[in-house]
């Protein structure tokens, strides 16, 4: 059994508004918000390393979850977006916490890693105990206003999660998750490059396959997309997760939704929205579906239902 | 028997247009199509004309205009 402990979350101070944006690209700020539910979202400054948001989002999560650094059992680190190519910031954060010797996993799948932490952890949690994952995320080192239609999307952030064996607010009743390799061209970003994607086939496969992961993730367990009562999403654009909640037939109003101040944050965003959602609300009330969607094309969902 | 216009009444239920494209326009520089219209297109065709189209055949260009919509719901619908 596996549950989920705690959240947590870290921005960058300096706030980027569509003006400011609109500056860069040519593009109009208000068209941004109505194109993408954004309203402004967070640079790092220069010096700033994906390290340095991930180990402030892990001590805000560990903070929350009342938990000493050295009962964790196992570091997950997802980024898209790292500084090097190896080693990735799982074990300069695990350093940081002071541990060791604890072993440490990097997940470089953009947008759709930390569902993917979390689904493992919840297999891991067993054998590890309590598994801290960890997404952080600079986009905005990652892409170039020669392409505005991606570069108005996406800001800089961390957040973080603590998958436990033994307890938390609610228990991780399972997962689906899901890759399809001929989309390896659609999202990417090469060494030394800028972020690659074609909106058009990411927006058209996410549409379908995500509410199709959530509703058969919830059919397996007899459960309606209408019976979950909190949808937590990566936060990639407003008007897909409206697309979203339109497939499943679910009020947009059990979304949470913060992509308006943070912008996508890649695999950031869902702890990020998680972290926020989970502050205003202590106590769910009814089943918790966490879905996401990113490189790879990666993609599925993770079924929590809260403890009484 | 012509398609065409089973799709322009779809592209007119998903897109804010007034007129009709022309069959060989595109319709993602025109900008009747984008990202958020375009999964809408693809449900639009598969009621209309009582066809599954699965997510390997969902290839933007393979909705790019009139004609290229209806050549493939030609390969779909025998």
């Amino acid at each position: 059994m596996a549950f989920l402990r705690a959240f947590g979350a870290y921005l960058p101070p300096d706030i980027v508004t569509n003006v400011d944006v609109a500056a860069s690209t040519g593009k109009d700020a208000a068209a941004i918000e109505r194109a993408t539910g954004i309203r402004e979202r967070r640079y790092a400054a220069n010096g700033v390393t994906v390290l340095d948001l991930g180990v402030a989002a892990a001590q805000d999560c560990l903070a929350k979850a009342k938990l000493p650094a050295d009962e964790i059992g196992l570091i997950l680190f997802s980024s898209g977006s790292t500084e090097r190519s190896f080693p990735g910031p799982a074990s300069s954060l695990a350093a940081k916490l002071g541990l060791t010797t604890v072993p440490v996993i990097d997940l470089p799948i953009a947008s759709a890693g930390s569902l993917v932490g979390i689904a493992l952890a919840a297999e891991l949690a067993l054998r590890y105990g309590n598994i801290l994952i960890v997404a952080s995320e600079i986009m905005s080192r990652c892409i170039t206003f020669e392409d505005p239609d991606t570069a108005i999307l996406f800001g800089d952030g961390a957040g973080a999660c603590i998958v436990s064996r033994d307890s938390g607010f609610a228990r991780i009743v399972d997962h689906a998750l899901h890759t399809d390799g001929n989309y390896a061209e659609s999202l990417s970003l090469a060494h030394g490059g800028t972020l690659h994607m074609v909106g058009l086939e990411v927006i058209l496969q996410a549409t379908r396959k995500i509410p199709r992961a959530i509703a058969d993730l919830l059919s397996k367990h007899g459960l309606t997309p209408g019976a979950a009562a909190h949808y937590l999403m990566h936060q990639a654009n407003l008007n897909l997760i409206r697309k979203v909640a339109i497939a499943l037939k679910v009020p947009e109003e059990k979304f949470f939704v913060n992509i308006d101040a943070y912008g996508n944050t890649s695999s950031a965003s869902l702890l990020i929205a998680a972290a926020e959602w989970h502050t205003a609300n202590q106590n769910p009330n009814g089943p918790i579906v966490l879905a996401a969607f990113g490189a790879g094309f990666s993609w599925g969902a993770v079924l929590a239902v809260p403890v009484p | 028997m012509s398609k065409q216009a089973g799709i322009l009444k779809v592209i007119h239920a998903v897109a804010d247009i007034d007129g009709d494209p022309a069959p060989d326009e595109s319709l993602f520089d025109s900008g009747t199509l984008d990202s958020f219209t375009l999964p809408d297109l693809v449900t639009g065709l598969e009621e209309e004309f009582g066809v599954s189209i699965p997510d390997s055949d969902l290839v933007p260009e393979r909705f790019d205009t009139i004609h290229k919509i209806e050549a493939y719901l030609d390969s779909k619908i025998v």
